[in-house]
């Protein structure tokens, strides 16, 4: 019998609703990816630079050498994680009600996942030609 | 003694304090960050494009060619320059780094002015590259 004394409120033991326990996670997540996006955004600047009054021919073999397309693989892939949780930030900041704040949630993570795979669908097609 | 129930204390907002420079960037870093959010959606069709030929390349090079298409351009190249140099700014602070007066603003004013002149540099050489006005 445990006679730890019961430091809970009734609320929170009745309602059994706390924190859920992933933000410290998504807080490393942002920062992790922001370090990396550093690298990546000034590759992917270098390169739409570089693509500037090419035409689509050009443009499609520049893309699909295997250097830039790892490099523009990877800023979608770390931009797609960044721009998730930092809209889901936006979203439980300013959105209260839970209707409409896991609408807004969900609707982050569908938009989120079409665009990222948009682009890698876009990358595979110009690397291999599908 | 009866209770009166009292609303909870609430943190003031926005709307207390006096708008400085660092609140005001840490607002733009936010709406930068949701712009850029969206712009994501050009480069998913700029590779769709792409990668499905010459015709539809040609449709997006018109769309984004136009006034309104570089204007859209343009405030993505400065939205990304502002949110990657803030992101920057918050690695720092993360650190428990330059958060003296004279720091924090000298910081927060590089980070706008760099912005600004890192995206007028880029799409002046990009008018010189493509040879001026076509």
């Amino acid at each position: 019998m445990s006679t730890a004394p019961k430091y809970r409120t009734a609320a929170r033991r009745v309602r059994g609703l706390g924190a859920a326990r992933t933000g410290t996670g998504h807080f490393i997540g942002q920062r992790v990816t922001s370090v990396a996006l550093l690298f990546l955004t000034i590759a992917f600047i270098v390169i739409v630079a570089g693509l500037i009054g090419r035409n689509h021919a050009a443009v499609v073999q520049i893309i699909g050498s295997p250097l830039v397309a790892i490099l523009l693989t990877l800023f979608v892939v770390a931009t797609i994680y960044h721009m998730w949780i930092g809209m889901q930030e936006i979203i439980i900041d300013y959105v209260h009600e839970d209707g409409s704040k896991f609408a807004a949630l969900l609707g982050n993570s569908f938009f989120c996942v079409l665009v990222g795979a948009a682009c890698i669908f876009g990358l595979m097609r110009i690397s291999f030609g599908l | 003694m009866a209770q009166v129930a009292k609303p909870r204390p609430l943190s003031p907002h926005l709307q207390i304090y006096r708008l400085t420079l660092t609140m005001a960037m840490s607002i733009v870093h936010r709406i930068t960050g949701a712009g850029l959010y969206f712009g994501m959606g050009v480069v998913a069709w700029w590779l769709l494009a792409a990668g499905g030929g010459p015709n539809a390349y040609a449709i997006f090079e018109s769309y984004i060619g136009s006034w309104f298409g570089c204007l859209v351009l343009f405030g993505f190249t400065w939205a990304l320059l502002h949110h990657s140099l803030g992101g920057v700014r918050h690695l720092i602070w993360d650190m428990g780094r330059g958060f003296e007066p004279a720091e924090r603003e000298s910081l927060t004013l590089a980070t706008l002015i760099g912005s600004i002149v890192l995206t007028l540099l880029l799409w002046g050489i990009g008018y010189l590259v493509i040879g001026g006005p076509r």
